[in-house]
């Protein structure tokens, strides 16, 4: 089986730096919505076309993903005005962000349309819920597939993961204490994050004592179900200076890489190494940089233990070290590389990681929503106090990168970086 | 012929176009554990696919496999999210590495079964028992009948074998 790293990655930079992420929007991030996920995808998409600048004339592709939990494109199109020249919905969650950005470059670039919104509308908490309870799947006949799983009460994300999860503490050490930093640290962020739905700061004694779900994951290291829509622009990089903000500039894009046997990732080993390890091979050479030219992550934190895997495998740390890399206070903000500076999945809202892409965003943009106050030309003053309630911009801040999860043997990611021209 | 079943009070179902599970939970039936071997590459694989993940051959033999082997990784369920598995709770997921074709074709690959950890008889294991299995425990593979044409395979501790000192387990129990 031909490992990622067979890729030529270099062959295909020629679109390095030549897409950008111009407009992001969302609306809030809560628990009983009261609306339709039609009405949330609007007005995300409205938000972020306005953030850009732009019309909805002005873009005419559309991309959206669900678990046949949404609505579909043509009909928040209709409640714009928006005339595609392209659209697709496709079925999927985490880590669909990451890939049909890398979609959308490629319509554009062959010339299908001009400029494309992305967005994900969930009711996450009051319609759908990821994490299984009372969803439709519960309590139907087991068939097919499922005599594999849910014949063995093996259903939800928890579930699926939690032995990969293990495997790591097994493999190398890891402790419950060094995981729940994750949260810890997210929590922190999300003190700062007026729309977190989750504001609360955390401690380590706070996870640990949490009530125990599937081991090795506590209830806070689960992350928190939401109901939300969110979207993003993409445009060429020509275009993308003409609109309002700085570009935030597509470097390198992945999407959906998998380790072997994707049917069933855990015949091929080892369990505790993800699909990092394939999609790092394509990420850092696409981008012409490396982890340690990084200034902010964005690693899908569906799980306490999926922030940590994806930073390891990606290559932030030595594989094995994990479970230090997130406990040290170098994803903190203040720290050496903040990761989730919204709160991410874990405190801010569930989107399926089209947060953590907004956040970066704004990060390039030296323009993150905290409590900072506005200065005379309509831009916070930001104070890097980064206590509680305080600041969440970083100070310098070039380069980012999400890595976004579907499942340990899935994974995406994007390096995005301010527009040098 | 749809198979129908059924296991803890869940309906399950093989329609007759899936002939690889029919053909899998068929052997278990009988209580003997049947994988399909590549013709070509003489490599097994599980679950039951319909071509070979090692060489693509669509050509396979069923054999038999001896149901042995070592507990590889494993979750525990506190909070359980299917109805029928609450008053189980906690249960164990498990991921059993079968001795057979164990290493191979990669150094890390496996025939690795998800299952339950359940007493010689095929029922859910209680607390005690649960507490008892981490990895390294070594196991073997009983059936729990659940209608014409299929059983389900679950996992109990091989009283045959030698068992490690002190299994790894989570730090907080
Ligand atoms: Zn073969």
């Amino acid at each position: 089986m031909a490992a990622s790293g067979d890729i030529n990655a270099d062959s295909e930079k020629f679109l390095r730096g030549k897409y950008a992420i111009v407009g992001v929007g969302e609306t809030a991030y809560v628990r009983g919505s009261g609306r339709t996920t039609r009405s949330m995808g609007t007005e995300a998409v409205r938000k972020a076309i306005e953030d850009a600048g732009l019309k909805p004339s002005d873009v005419d592709g559309m991309l959206s993903y669900s678990y046949n939990d949404s609505t579909f494109s043509p009909t928040i199109a209709g409640d714009l005005g928006i005339r595609p020249n392209f659209y697709m919905d496709v079925y999927g969650g985490g880590s669909s962000t990451e890939a049909l950005i890398g979609i959308a470059m490629g319509v554009i670039e062959a010339g299908m349309c001009r400029t494309v919104v992305i967005f994900r509308a969930m009711n996450g908490f009051s319609e759908i819920r990821i994490g299984g309870t009372g969803g439709r799947g519960a309590v139907a006949p087991v068939g097919g597939d499922g005599l594999f799983t849910r014949s063995y009460g093996l259903s939800s994300a928890g579930q699926m993961f939690c032995q990969s999860f293990m495997r790591h503490m097994y493999d190398y050490g890891t402790t419950p204490e060094q995981v729940a930093m994750v949260k810890v640290i997210h929590s922190e962020h999300a003190s700062s994050n007026p729309k977190a739905f989750y504001k609360k700061r955390m401690t380590v004694e706070d996870v640990i004592n949490s009530r125990m779900i599937v081991k090795p994951l506590h209830l806070l290291d689960c992350c928190v179900e939401t109901d939300n829509g969110t979207a993003i622009v993409i445009t060429r990089i020509d275009r993308a200076r003409d609109c309002r903000h700085a570009p935030a500039v597509i470097q390198s894009v992945v999407g959906r890489c998998c380790k072997p046997r994707p049917d069933m990732h855990y015949q091929a080993g080892p369990i505790s190494t993800v699909a990092g390890h394939y999609a790092k091979d394509i990420l850092w050479p696409n981008a012409g940089l490396g982890p340690e030219d990084v200034d902010v992550t964005g690693s899908y934190d569906a799980f306490t233990f999926t922030t940590m895997l994806q930073l390891e495998d990606y290559g932030f740390c030595k594989k094995g070290d994990g479970g230090v890399y997130v406990s040290d206070g170098t994803m903190r903000l203040g720290g050496r590389r903040p990761n989730n500076t919204s709160g991410g999945h874990l405190c801010e809202g569930y989107t399926h990681g089209v947060n953590m892409v907004i956040e970066n965003v704004r990060q390039l943009r030296h323009d993150i929503d905290d409590s900072c106050p506005m200065g005379a030309n309509g831009k916070r003053q930001h104070s890097y106090d980064y206590r509680e309630g305080g600041c969440r911009q970083v100070k310098k801040v070039e380069v980012t990168a999400n890595l976004g999860w579907a499942m340990p043997g899935t994974g995406s990611a994007m390096v995005m970086a301010q527009d040098n021209r | 012929m749809t198979v129908r079943g059924e296991y803890l009070g869940m309906p399950l179902v093989i329609n007759d176009l899936q002939h690889e599970y029919r053909e899998f939970f068929g052997y278990c039936a009988k209580h003997d554990l049947h994988l399909q071997n590549c013709d070509d590459c003489k490599l097994f694989r599980y679950p039951p696919t319909t071509a070979c993940p090692f060489c693509a051959s669509p050509k396979a033999t069923w054999k038999p496999v001896e149901g042995k082997g070592t507990l590889y990784s494993y979750g525990e369920v506190h909070h359980a999210i299917q109805p029928v598995f609450r008053q189980y709770s906690p249960y164990m997921l498990l991921l059993v590495e079968l001795d057979t074709q164990k290493g191979k074709p990669g150094e890390y690959d496996g025939l690795r079964f998800t299952g339950n950890l359940a007493k010689p008889d095929g029922d859910l294991a209680p607390p005690e028992l649960v507490r008892s299995v981490g990895i390294g425990t070594r196991l073997r593979i009983v059936y729990k009948d659940a209608g014409d044409g299929i059983s389900m395979p679950l996992w109990t501790i091989d009283e045959t074998a030698t068992q490690p000192a002190k299994p790894w387990r989570y730090a907080i129990e």
